[in-house]
C-alpha cells in the first residue's frame, strides 16, 4: 500500500479551472459549426472569469502543496492575477482577429488556455521539475500558436524559429538543473537554498546556477539571448505576439525571480553581477535597434526586449524594493502591451498588410478614439506620467539608486529617453500626417472595444493612483524574503 | 567487466553521435541516433536505472525514432541531396562554440564532491517500484500536468498539418 | 573502475555535439535530432547523479525530459512538414533563421 500525500487541490485550483475550460472548448468545438469561434471564446472568457474568482483565497493561503512541489503564496496570487489579466484581453483581442482571417479554430482557444495553466503552474512551483514541465507546457503550446495562421508564411517560420531556439535553451537549462542536482542532491528550491547557505558552493553549482541564467535569458528575451525575439514576434498573429510579449515574458521572470531569489540567494552576489551587465546591453541595444525598424510589430518587439532590461535593473537591485518594484513594472506593462499590441491587431487588417508604421499616417482623422488610445499605450510604454508605464520605470530606478546602482539608472533613463523618440514617432504618424491613399474604416467588434477600454482604464487607472498596486506587489514578494 | 562494459558504450555512443552529426543522409543520421539511444539504455542499465532504460529504448529508440522516419519518408527528404557547401564562418563558429563548452565542462566537473545523502535506495525493492512509487506519490502534481502538455502537443500536431482548406 | 566523472565526460561529449550539431547543420531534422541528443545527455547526467547520490529524484526528471522531448519532436516535425508544404525545402537557411 503506497502511502498517498495530502492533495490540496484549492492551491492550484485556478490552472484547473483553465485546463477544464480548455476540455469543454475541445468538446464544444466538434459539436457546434456556425459561430465556434464565438461560442470558444465565451466558454474561455467564463473559464477565466472563475479562475480570477478562485485565485482569491491563495493570496492569504502561503503553503505548500503536494508534497512540497508548489507554493501557494501571494507571489504566485499576483503573478495569477497578471496572467489571467493577459490572456482575458487576448481572448478579446483574438476573436475579431480570427474572424476576419476565417480561422475557424476553437483549437486557438484550447491551447491559449491550457498555456496560461502552464503558466500558473511554472509561478508556483516550488521545485525545478514542477517549474520545468509548467515552462514546457506553455512553450508548446505557444510553439503552435505562433504557426498556427495558415495564410502566412512567415508565422510558420516564426513557429519555427521560435521551437528551435527554445528547445535549445531548454536543454542549456536542463543541464544547468542537473549540475545543480549533482551539488545539492535535490531540485527543491528549499533544498537548494539550504545547500547553497552552508556556504558550499562548488564550481559545478556555480556553473549550473549559470545555465539556468542562460535558460531564463532566453525566455525573458534579454541581450545576448534575444536574437530570436524580432522574427517570431513578427511573424507570430498579433494576438499571439502581444501574449508572448506579457505573458510569457512574465511567467518567466516570475520563476526567474522565484528561483535566484528563493534558492540561490546565496550567490546573490555572482548572479547580481550578471544580470547588471545582461539589464545593461539589454537596455541600449533594445532601445537602439527599436529605432531604425519600420515595421510597427518589429519595433514593438526591439521595445520589449527594452522592458526587459528594465526589469532586469529591477532583479539588479533585489530585495524587497527592487523585486516588489519588478510585479507592479510586470502589471503596468500587461495592460500597455496588451493594449498596444490590440491596437496593432485592429490597424492591421486582413491578412495583418499594414503592419508599417506609415500605415498609422492619418488615425487621428479617421478614428480619433482609437488614435487617444494608441497614445495611451505609447506614452505609457515611453514612461511619460501619468501613466502606469512612468510610475513603473519610476519605482524601479529609484529602487536601484537606493541600492546604489547609480549607473545603470543613468544609462536606464538615457535609453528611455531614446525611445520617446520611437513611440513618438507613431504618435505623430498618427495626428501630423496624412494618409498615402484614402483608407477604408475600420470594422471594430465589441469584444475588442472591450479589451481596448480595459486596458487604456488600467494604464491610467494604476498610474494615477499606484499607491494600493505598489503596495500589493510589496505584500506580495514578502514570501520570497 | 562493468569496466569493459562502460568502455565499449562510450565508444558506441559517443561515436554514433559524431555520425548523427556529421552524416549528410537524414536515414543514416536516424540509424545512427538509436544506436546512441541503444547505448545510452546500456548506460542506465550499469546505473542501476532499468525502467529509465526500457522507457528508453521503448519511448526514444522506438516511438521517436521511428516519427523521425516517418516524417523523412512521408517527405521525401531522402532524395534531396543539397549540394556540398564549403565549412564557412557560422561552422567554425560552431564547432568552436562547443568545444569550448566541452572544456568548460571538462573543468566543472573536475572538482565535484558530491554530498552525503540521508536517503539511499533501499535494497530489495526493483527499480521500477521504487521509481513508481515517487511518480505517483511526490511527484504525482508534474504527471498530471505532463499530460497536459502532452493534450497540448498533439492538439498543436493536428492543428499544424491540417490541410489548409 | 568506472566513476561518476566518466559518466559526466560522457555525458558532456555528447551535450557538446549536440550543440555543435544545432550550430552547423542546416537540415531541419538533423537539427531536431541534435537537439534531443542535447536532452539525452542531460538524461545520462542526471541517471549517473541519481546513482552515485542514492536518490531517485533524478530518474525520475529523466522521465519528465522524456516526455517534454517527445513532444517538442512531435510538434517540430510537425511544422517541419508544414514548412516544407509551404517552401519545398527543409533548409534552416532557407527560413532566413538567422537574421538577427
Amino acid at each position: 500500500m503506497i502511502p498517498i500525500p495530502a492533495i490540496n487541490l484549492g492551491s492550484i485550483l485556478p490552472a484547473l479551472i483553465l485546463c477544464a475550460a480548455g476540455l469543454v472548448v475541445l468538446a464544444v468545438g466538434l459539436f457546434v459549426r456556425r459561430g465556434a469561434v464565438t461560442v470558444a471564446a465565451l466558454i474561455s472568457l467564463v473559464g477565466i472569469v472563475l479562475a480570477f474568482m478562485t485565485n482569491s483565497p491563495l493570496r492569504a493561503l502561503n503553503a505548500e502543496a503536494f508534497s512540497g512541489l508548489v507554493a501557494a503564496d501571494s507571489f504566485c496570487w499576483f503573478l495569477n492575477i497578471l496572467i489571467l489579466i493577459a490572456v482575458g484581453l487576448t481572448v478579446l483581442i483574438s476573436a475579431k482577429y480570427l474572424a476576419d482571417e476565417g480561422m475557424a479554430l476553437p483549437e486557438y482557444f484550447v491551447l491559449l488556455l491550457f498555456c496560461a495553466a502552464g503558466m500558473m503552474f511554472m509561478v508556483s512551483g516550488n521545485h525545478i521539475l514542477v517549474i520545468f514541465i509548467g515552462l514546457e507546457t506553455l512553450s508548446i503550446s505557444v510553439y503552435v500558436l505562433a504557426g498556427i495562421h495558415p495564410a502566412i508564411p512567415r508565422s510558420q517560420e516564426s513557429a519555427l524559429k521560435y521551437l528551435l531556439l527554445g528547445a535549445f535553451s531548454s536543454g542549456l537549462f536542463l543541464y544547468g538543473a542537473a549540475l545543480l542536482y549533482g551539488s545539492a542532491g535535490s531540485l527543491a528550491l528549499p533544498a537548494l537554498a539550504k545547500y547553497f547557505q552552508a556556504g558550499s558552493t562548488s564550481l559545478m553549482a556555480k556553473a549550473g546556477m549559470g545555465l539556468l541564467l542562460i535558460g531564463f535569458g532566453f525566455k525573458v528575451a534579454a541581450v545576448p539571448f534575444h536574437m530570436w525575439t524580432p522574427d517570431v514576434y513578427e511573424g507570430a498573429p498579433t494576438p499571439i505576439t502581444a501574449f508572448m510579449s506579457v505573458g510569457v515574458k512574465a511567467a518567466a521572470f516570475a520563476a526567474f525571480v522565484r528561483v535566484f531569489f528563493d534558492s540561490l540567494a546565496a550567490l546573490q552576489v555572482n548572479w547580481s553581477q550578471i544580470l547588471w551587465v545582461l539589464a545593461l546591453v539589454t537596455m541600449i541595444l533594445g532601445n537602439l535597434a527599436a529605432l531604425v525598424q519600420d515595421n510597427i510589430k518589429r519595433m514593438l518587439a526591439y521595445s520589449s526586449i527594452a522592458h526587459a532590461g528594465y526589469i532586469l535593473v529591477g532583479m539588479v537591485a533585489g530585495h524587497t524594493e527592487g523585486t516588489s518594484a519588478l510585479l507592479y513594472y510586470l502589471l503596468a506593462y500587461t495592460f500597455t502591451n496588451m493594449g498596444a499590441f490590440g491596437v496593432v491587431a485592429l490597424v492591421g487588417r486582413k491578412g495583418e498588410a499594414n503592419n508599417m508604421i506609415d500605415d498609422y499616417r492619418g488615425l487621428a482623422k479617421l478614428h480619433p478614439l482609437l488614435a487617444v488610445t494608441m497614445a495611451i499605450f505609447l506614452f505609457s510604454l515611453a514612461g511619460v506620467p501619468p501613466t502606469a508605464g512612468f510610475v513603473g520605470k519610476f519605482t524601479i530606478f529609484s529602487a536601484a539608486v537606493k541600492e546604489g546602482y547609480v549607473g545603470l539608472v543613468i544609462v536606464g533613463v538615457l535609453t528611455s529617453a531614446i525611445s520617446v523618440y520611437y513611440y513618438f514617432r507613431v504618435v505623430m504618424k498618427m495626428y501630423m500626417e496624412a494618409p498615402a491613399t484614402e483608407p477604408q474604416a475600420l470594422h471594430f467588434g465589441p469584444a475588442v472595444v472591450v479589451g481596448l477600454l480595459i486596458a487604456a482604464v488600467g494604464v491610467l487607472y494604476i498610474g494615477i493612483f499606484p499607491i494600493t498596486y505598489l503596495d500589493l506587489a510589496a505584500k506580495s514578494v514578502m514570501p520570497l524574503f | 567487466m562493468e569496466t569493459l562494459m562502460f568502455y565499449i558504450l562510450s565508444v558506441v555512443t559517443v561515436g554514433s553521435a559524431v555520425f548523427v552529426v556529421l552524416l549528410r543522409r537524414p536515414v543514416y543520421n536516424v540509424l545512427f541516433m538509436i544506436l546512441t539511444m541503444i547505448g545510452l539504455a546500456g548506460f542506465f542499465i550499469l546505473l542501476r536505472a532499468e525502467f529509465v532504460a526500457m522507457v528508453q529504448l521503448i519511448v526514444y529508440a522506438g516511438a521517436i525514432m521511428v516519427l523521425f522516419l516517418f516524417v523523412i519518408m512521408l517527405l521525401n527528404i531522402d532524395q534531396i541531396r543539397p549540394p556540398v557547401q564549403a565549412r564557412d564562418i557560422r561552422w567554425w563558429a560552431g564547432a568552436l562554440i562547443a568545444f569550448a563548452l566541452f572544456g568548460l565542462i571538462l573543468v566543472v566537473i573536475k572538482g565535484i564532491v558530491l554530498p552525503a545523502m540521508e536517503t539511499a535506495v533501499v535494497a530489495g525493492q526493483s527499480n521500477t517500484e521504487l521509481v513508481a512509487k515517487e511518480l505517483f506519490t511526490t511527484y504525482l502534481l508534474p504527471f498530471e500536468i505532463a499530460s497536459v502538455l502532452l493534450l497540448a502537443a498533439i492538439i498543436g500536431t493536428v492543428v499544424l498539418i491540417r490541410k489548409q482548406s | 573502475m568506472v566513476t561518476l566523472h566518466h559518466y559526466l565526460v560522457v555525458s558532456a561529449a555528447l551535450f557538446a555535439l549536440g550543440v555543435i550539431g544545432v550550430m552547423i547543420r542546416r537540415n531541419l531534422i538533423v537539427v531536431l535530432m541534435c537537439l534531443e541528443l542535447m536532452l539525452n545527455a542531460v538524461n545520462l547526467s542526471f541517471v549517473a547523479f541519481s546513482h552515485y547520490l542514492g536518490s531517485l529524484e533524478g530518474q525520475v526528471f529523466v522521465l519528465f525530459v522524456m516526455v517534454v522531448a517527445a513532444a517538442e519532436v512531435a510538434v517540430g516535425l510537425a511544422i517541419a512538414v508544414a514548412v516544407f508544404r509551404q517552401k519545398g525545402s527543409i533548409d534552416v537557411n532557407d527560413v532566413n533563421l538567422m537574421k538577427w
